[in-house]
């Protein structure tokens, strides 16, 4: 083991920087997928079949395919279609598929939002009847409803759930690395091997990275979860929702 | 649109499933080894089998499949010159195939250990119990009592584990396997369609999930005969 070589100052700026692309991903990717999965959840909570059908066949997809593949097709795929190419040198938003950093963006934010539906369809039907039926007698619209009685506590029961998304997303980042000129803590990896060869040093300093960024995120999802389950909180101090990450199943 | 590499981009199935397959059996078998070192009344496999489920779910499975097959290269090519063997070149080649699947094999295998871990313990002590005070060896307990009760439980886990660890057997295109997804790319690059190729592998993919997920919810409905709702 030669961890002397990789405490060099280009190498640590490397690593830095990787962390860096890291976090942006997934923020952005986060940031999308909430964004974009609040008015998708409702609709495949709706008892319409019009609403719920699509978006059930949207998730089905996305659930059911590597994110690899959503990757590539985004990047080479979309890329190479006519169609885009004939008008991304100067059509809005066409030209944003020319940037790697945005295609991958964009499968990482469908694919996290495909999953973070289905948290968040799930924690809307799970809403007690009671509630749903005194809104009702108190005379709210539907619309008045899902935003201050079902979509306020629906979110908040999603919350343990949607921690082992942040991880399970946390992680999915490292796939942005088989793309060419992003340069995340896999890729600074892939760098530091192919300047030094050394594998063992190089990809085990990338896992520690990886596995501290995890631990935080844990810690950090445990705090928010705890103010914002506080109501559930059992006198014991537990809450009484399932405790989350790092003891859970995996979703699919 | 060139669809003249779609037999090329078929055969790689085969491969897929067989990497999926291998790393499913090996995964099965590190679960559960892992999960009962975690229920151990000793300390120290416990403290293993803990350090195991945690490290390994802590790191993305894409840098600890780098990390092996390229970080385990060079740990056979030291102890084959350590021990003077591989000839001339003082190596011996790992097969990509190994690498990917006993890779998948050893990251799953923590996730399966969560999973059996948790339905070892749905089922009730006193069968284990009951069992030692007949005179069983521990390791009969596990296999004919703690085992085939904790299938019922382990179902619904194992499931969501098979159908993550299908979908990241694509992972072992990145080091070379030619697996289902690596000739997608290639049939993509040669032929300028890639939108076509990859779709037909998201399709394939899709269906393989599909299937194993039909499957396994009437394996789940077989093993709850008899069982009070």
């Amino acid at each position: 083991m030669d961890f002397e070589t990789l405490l060099q100052p280009d190498t640590l700026k490397l690593y830095a920087s990787g962390i860096g692309v890291t976090l942006e991903l997934l923020a952005v990717a986060l940031l999308a997928g909430v964004v974009l999965s609040m008015p998708l959840a409702v609709a495949r909570a709706s008892k319409s079949r019009l609403l719920s059908l699509p978006v059930a066949a949207f998730t089905f997809v996305l659930r059911g395919t590597p994110l690899l593949v959503q990757v590539y097709l985004v990047y080479y795929g979309v890329a190479q279609l006519d169609w885009v190419q004939a008008r991304w040198d100067a059509v809005w938003p066409w030209m944003w598929f020319k940037a790697p950093l945005f295609c991958t963006l964009v499968a990482f934010g469908l694919n996290t939002t495909a999953y973070t539906v289905e948290l968040v369809a799930g924690a809307i039907r799970e809403t007690p009847h009671g509630e749903v039926e005194a809104a009702q007698a108190f005379g709210m619209t539907r619309a008045t409803l899902m935003m201050r009685i079902v979509l306020p506590s629906a979110l908040r029961r999603a919350l343990p759930g949607y921690g082992n998304e942040v991880i399970l997303m946390l992680h999915a980042t490292s796939i942005a690395s088989v793309v060419p000129g992003i340069v995340d803590i896999t890729g600074a990896a892939n760098g530091v091997y192919a300047t030094t060869y050394l594998p063992f040093e190089a990809y085990i300093a990338a896992a520690l990275i990886y596995l501290v960024l995890t631990f935080a995120l844990v810690l950090a999802l445990r705090w928010i979860e705890r103010r914002a389950l506080a109501h559930l909180r059992r006198p014991g101090g537990r809450t009484g929702l399932a405790p989350t990450a790092p003891d859970d199943a995996h979703p699919a | 649109m060139n669809a003249s590499y779609l037999p090329y981009v078929l055969a790689g199935v085969g491969l897929t499933l067989a990497v999926a397959v291998g790393a499913l059996m090996l995964s099965t078998l590190l679960g559960i080894v892992a999960a009962a070192a975690r229920l151990s009344s000793h300390r120290l496999p416990r403290a293993l089998a803990t350090a195991y489920a945690t490290l390994i779910r802590g790191v993305p499975d894409l840098v600890l499949m780098l990390l092996i097959f390229y970080g385990g290269q060079i740990a056979v090519n030291a102890i084959v010159q350590r021990l003077g063997w591989g000839g001339e070149t003082g190596s011996i080649d790992i097969d990509p195939f190994v690498a990917g699947t006993v890779t998948l094999g050893f990251i799953y295998g923590a996730y399966f250990a969560e999973t059996f871990r948790g339905a070892m313990l749905a089922v009730p002590v006193g069968q284990s119990e009951a069992a030692l005070a007949c005179g069983m060896s521990r390791v009969q307990v596990l296999t004919r009592i703690v085992l085939p009760q904790m299938v019922r439980h382990a179902l619904p886990g194992f499931t969501n584990n098979w159908l993550v660890l299908v979908k990241s057997t694509a992972l072992v295109s990145v080091i070379g396997l030619t697996d289902l997804m690596y000739r997608a790319k290639q049939a993509g690059a040669a032929s300028r369609a890639a939108f076509f190729y990859f779709v037909v592998a998201a399709a394939i993919y899709l269906a393989i999930t599909s299937v194993s997920m039909l499957a396994l919810r009437a394996i789940e409905q077989r093993h709850h005969r008899g069982v009070r709702a």
